[in-house]
């Protein structure tokens, strides 16, 4: 049903309106910016509770834009599209508030606050869209609105950066654009999301269907940083620490996996997709990442790096759910979606922090950290045992999922790559706990805050030091109360239940 | 009926006037351009309202007078060159205005030629005729040669001489078609050779020649050898000017004759050909432009890789399953190729008016100082790539369907490497204008800072580019209508 | 078109050749303009040619066209001269730079 129209589409339009206006603002006006930026966030977020709201209610708020020979601007607000939609408007407004406090002085704070609200826009529009056109559409916008934003900083590093970026994005895009002008042509109109597929096994010959799956889920997969399309992860890491935490560990990877999501459940359906045969390859494909990732993860000094590669492998941990074809499977890769999201730009907050007001970049760096800034390294191992898989953090309950789906459909090797990812995992990630808190404190500068005078007790300054913690915090959270409802697990198991028509644990 | 005679006649006009009266010519400017505009818009009304429009000049029916024939496809050229043309006008009212003690600038020798262009490129959008074709395209080629070589320097003089000897052997073949035709069916208007016409050895070799000539001057490779030196080296609004609008008017004539007058014939294995060579000028073009030192050179290949998508429709439109798909993608991607192209070249064409250089190299010295032409260069970019949502995406993606419709394979991976290298090209350039904090190098000094005039010109075309994404619902009906024609 | 007329189109065909040959090959710019208008004249004659109708008096408009078309060859040649002159002996550049 068409109701509430304007609910989505305010949704989408409250970042992209004031984004506009925030670009042009001259550098200085920097209370005019803050203002509108956290309005918009703080506007959007409420929009978003608001369908929340609705959906939980059963009504599913749709708009519609017709455009030309068959394909039509639809945004429908079901409820895996407000699981991303939900992580989104959340994370915006923290990081926001953590950008603000980061980009302090920094050169071209407007263009980069515009390209950002666009980002976010962009994120929202993927989230909400109703047909695989609009989200194409949406996903194109998402690469145009973050190329500047990895560009940012402007260095030669961060050009090349931005390159590799665009090139093997694009290129993910255009597989993507064949793939759905094919199925469109063989829909014979819009793809529309509707669970249990809109594909039949039947509709065309199965090599056909095939390479559309391959060739959208390829596209899909490079946002998605799925082996070995993930090369541009790592690089784009030279972006400043605000984009790096909410665009490459949260935005762009979480809409190439709901992009994988969508098309498994909503366009092609597991059933459809398990008789084609491409569920195995999938599965293992992601198995393949998470386990290269967490390998090669251990390798890096650098922390972002680090972190990078440990983002390749967690996001896969949602591909992995889908493509495994169980209802326990899927409740546990897309409850990751959020776990992940609020764990990762925790830890890349903290990174952040640390490179920002003490110059530490690398893991050989961090020693004693823990003494000086307390906070906001309890916050970072908060997120390193949620990626481990610790309970009672939210990463637990998706590993117990994952596993317990794997179990459910006799895949016995999902429990050997997940615990094997959880101890490397704990290998990368537990020593630079152990160094951050153990270690004696290796001296350096004390950071200050914008006008020159010592921050509180050499913790961050506190528009630096909340967000993460907050996040932390609703990680926590997650793990603690997963049972309530309106729970990321339990919005998961609303949405395994449409794709399977029962109620799954 | 006389509507369809004032958008050839106002131009004309006034390029007289601009001839005789050199001092007004601004003036001049502004009030014709509003007249032209006015002349097309009454026309493009009097169309939409009363279907396609025929107009016997001087009272002279066919087949012994000349016949102005005047239907959507016509209507949808005039239109695009007109918004094309206003916007180039305001942009030369400054580009080529006087600067206070110099000597008299090329002003006085742009005006009546780019007027007369005007007039040459309508007058072809509205004639019924296949020799009156002829003359419009030699009346637009030889202005359009004479605009390249405003610009004084030997380089830009010797590709004039290059782009006129092309043009001239073009229309010669053109004409050599014509008069084969002529000899065989003894008519010259365009509607009563399209009933006379029969498959056979003669049309065959009329259409043949008459090809070979028209691909000399849309510049499909390899025939595309003329097109980087004449818009490379041409000041800024003739460049825009000459890949927007000129090569289309080859374009309109090849949809015209290949698929209205030569119905009749087998065009599969022509239409193919076509295709082969528009791919490859796809990959051909991108790559030169990737490697290109100059950025006006850079965009000059962007038109020959950008003329190879036009092509690849070409089989599209000769199978009657896929027509109307083929039909409203080449009206889509030449209509936005137009709009961007031009906004591409004025945006060029203000950088190196305002810093005296266009090297590509240099350009993370320059960009930064122009927010508005970096936005505008960088809109008519993601319209020529062909993302979402600007007008070149929804052709492109009507270009998709017909060939995946078709069951090609070839096609659209042609397109996909086609979209790849042009983002290639464009985000080389678009880099630039992220500069870093204590770069060495300073920003080069601007000689003269550009007005609205240059940079919102520009702007407004890239928008427009935009739009035609947008406003796809509203176009997709006029241009489906509009192809029907063809 | 006529048997008498055939000698006409086929010395028009081959100047079109000629010229067209000539353009290629000959490396001066002289040259390649009178090429070109050899060319043209080719064009013409068979345009001509085309004007013979059996026992009726010939075709007038064949012979508009060439005429409208030497007057257009004309022009090109002539702007064309202009061209080399200028590419031979660069003024003091009486325009502005653009």
């Amino acid at each position: 049903m068409s109701d509430a129209p304007w609910l989505p589409l305010l949704a989408v339009g409250s970042a992209l309106g004031p984004g506009v206006i925030i670009a042009f603002l001259a550098e200085h006006r920097h209370r005019l910016r803050t203002a509108l930026n956290l309005a918009a966030a703080g506007v959007q977020l409420a929009v978003v509770v608001a369908l929340v709201a609705v959906v939980a209610a059963g009504r599913t708020p749709e708009a519609r834009i017709p455009f030309v020979l068959g394909m039509e601007i639809l945004f429908h607000a079901d409820a895996l599209s407000l699981l991303l939609a939900g992580l989104s408007a959340v994370l915006w407004l923290l990081t926001t508030v953590y950008a603000i406090g980061y980009l302090e002085d920094a050169p071209h704070r407007s263009r980069f606050f515009g390209f950002f609200s666009l980002c976010v826009s962009a994120t929202l529009g993927v989230a909400l869209a109703g047909n695989l056109f609009t989200f194409f559409v949406f996903y194109e916008l998402l690469t145009l609105a973050t190329y500047p934003l990895v560009v940012h900083r402007g260095t030669r590093e961060a050009r090349r950066a931005g390159q590799v970026y665009l090139g093997y994005t694009l290129a993910g895009g255009m597989a993507f654009l064949i793939g759905l002008v094919w199925l469109h042509h063989l829909v014979g109109g819009p793809v529309t999301f509707t669970p249990g597929g809109v594909v039949e096994a039947d509709m065309a010959p199965a090599a056909a269907l095939v390479a559309i799956f391959a060739l959208l889920v390829g596209g899909a997969g490079v946002k998605a940083a799925l082996v070995p399309l993930h090369g541009w992860l790592p690089i784009a890491m030279v972006a400043p620490a605000p984009v790096s935490a909410l665009l490459h560990a949260v935005a762009v990877v979480k809409a190439g996996a709901f992009g994988i999501l969508r098309v498994v459940l909503d366009v092609f359906g597991l059933d459809t997709a398990a008789a084609l045969g491409v569920l195995p390859v999938l599965a293992a494909l992601a198995a393949t990442t998470i386990v290269y990732g967490s390998v090669r993860a251990l390798f890096q000094d650098y922390l972002k790096r680090r972190l990078a590669y440990s983002t390749v492998s967690q996001v896969s941990y949602i591909t992995l759910g889908a493509a495994l074809g169980g209802s326990v499977a899927l409740v546990g890769g897309l409850a990751h979606l959020v776990h992940q999201g609020l764990m990762k730009i925790t830890l890349f907050f903290c990174a952040g922090t640390f490179a920002e007001t003490r110059g530490i970049h690398r893991v050989s760096e961090m020693a004693g950290i823990g003494r000086r800034m307390p906070w906001t390294t309890s916050a970072f191992t908060v997120g390193a045992l949620g990626m481990i898989g610790v309970p009672p953090t939210a990463g637990f309950i998706t590993k117990w999922y994952l596993g317990l789906g794997g179990l459910e459909i006799g895949a016995d090797w999902v429990v050997a790559v997940l615990v094997a990812s959880s101890l490397l995992n704990a290998a990368y990630f537990l020593p630079i706990v152990y160094t951050a808190w153990f270690r004696p404190w290796r001296g350096g500068p004390e950071p200050m805050d914008g006008i020159g005078r010592p921050a509180w007790r050499g913790e961050a300054p506190w528009l630096l030091l909340v967000p993460p913690v907050v996040t932390a915090l609703l990680a926590l959270g997650l793990g603690l109360l997963a049972e309530m409802p309106l729970s990321a697990l339990d919005w998961a198991r609303r949405i395994s239940h449409q794709e399977f028509g029962a109620w799954s644990l | 009926m006389a509507a369809a005679i004032w958008p050839v006649v106002v131009p004309l006009a006034l390029a007289l006037a601009a001839f005789l009266w050199p001092r007004g010519t601004r003036l001049l400017a502004g009030i014709g351009s509003a007249a032209v505009v006015a002349a097309v818009a009454a026309l493009a009304a009097r169309v939409a309202a009363g279907g396609p429009l025929r107009y016997a000049v001087g009272g002279w029916p066919a087949p012994a007078g000349i016949t102005l024939a005047v239907d959507g496809l016509g209507t949808v050229f005039l239109a695009v060159t007109a918004l094309v043309g206003v916007a180039l006008t305001v942009y030369a009212m400054r580009y080529f205005r006087p600067e206070a003690g110099a000597p008299a600038s090329a002003e006085g020798s742009f005006w009546p030629l780019w007027w007369g262009l005007w007039a040459g490129l309508n007058g072809l959008f509205v004639t019924g005729d296949a020799f009156n074709a002829y003359v419009a395209l030699e009346i637009v080629g030889l202005t359009a040669v004479a605009l390249v070589a405003l610009a004084r320097q030997a380089d830009a003089v010797r590709a004039a001489l290059r782009y006129l000897l092309v043009s001239l052997v073009g229309s010669l073949l053109f004409l050599l078609g014509v008069a084969l035709l002529y000899g065989r069916f003894g008519v010259l208007d365009l509607g009563l050779l399209a009933g006379l016409m029969v498959a056979g050895p003669l049309p065959a070799v009329a259409l043949a020649v008459m090809t070979a000539g028209l691909v000399l001057k849309t510049a499909l490779f390899p025939l595309h050898f003329w097109l980087p030196p004449a818009h490379g080296q041409a000041p800024a609004p003739v460049s825009a000017a000459l890949s927007a609008l000129v090569i289309k008017a080859g374009l309109y004539l090849l949809l015209r004759f290949w698929f209205g007058v030569f119905e009749p014939l087998d065009r599969v294995a022509g239409t193919w050909l076509l295709a082969g060579l528009g791919a490859v000028a796809v990959v051909w073009g991108s790559f030169q432009a990737l490697a290109a030192e100059r950025l006006k050179l850079l965009v000059a290949y962007s038109t020959v890789a950008q003329v190879g998508y036009l092509f690849l429709a070409f089989p599209l439109l000769a199978d009657p399953a896929t027509a109307v798909l083929g039909r409203e993608a080449v009206l889509y991607l030449a209509l936005a190729h137009a709009l961007a192209k031009a906004a591409a070249f004025m945006a060029a064409g203000t950088l190196l008016w305002a810093v005296g250089t266009d090297r590509i190299d240099d350009l993370h010295n320059v960009l930064p100082s122009f927010p508005l032409t970096t936005a505008a260069f960088a809109l008519a970019g993601v319209s020529l790539i062909g993302l979402p949502p600007t007008g070149g995406f929804v052709g492109k993606w009507m270009l998709l369907e017909g060939m995946i419709a078709a069951g090609s394979w070839a096609g659209p991976a042609v397109v996909a490497v086609g979209t790849f290298l042009a983002a290639g090209y464009v985000f080389r350039v678009l880099v630039q204008a992220f500069r870093a904090e204590g770069e060495p190098g300073e920003l080069r000094p601007v000689h003269r800072r550009p007005g609205p005039a240059l940079e919102w010109s520009a702007l407004a075309l890239a928008l427009a580019a935009l739009g035609m994404g947008f406003l796809a619902p509203v176009l997709e009906p006029v241009l489906g209508a509009a192809g029907a024609a063809i | 078109m006529t048997l008498t007329a055939l000698p006409l189109a086929l010395a028009g065909a081959a100047l079109f050749g000629l010229g067209v040959h000539a353009l290629l090959v000959r490396p001066s710019m002289l040259r390649k303009v009178l090429a070109v208008n050899v060319a043209g004249t080719g064009v013409f004659l068979l345009l001509v040619a085309g004007a013979q109708r059996g026992d009726s008096p010939p075709d007038p408009v064949p012979h508009a066209l060439v005429l409208t078309g030497i007057v257009v060859a004309v022009s090109a040649t002539a702007l064309a001269l202009a061209l080399i002159r200028r590419l031979q002996a660069p003024g003091p550049g009486r325009g502005g730079d653009v």
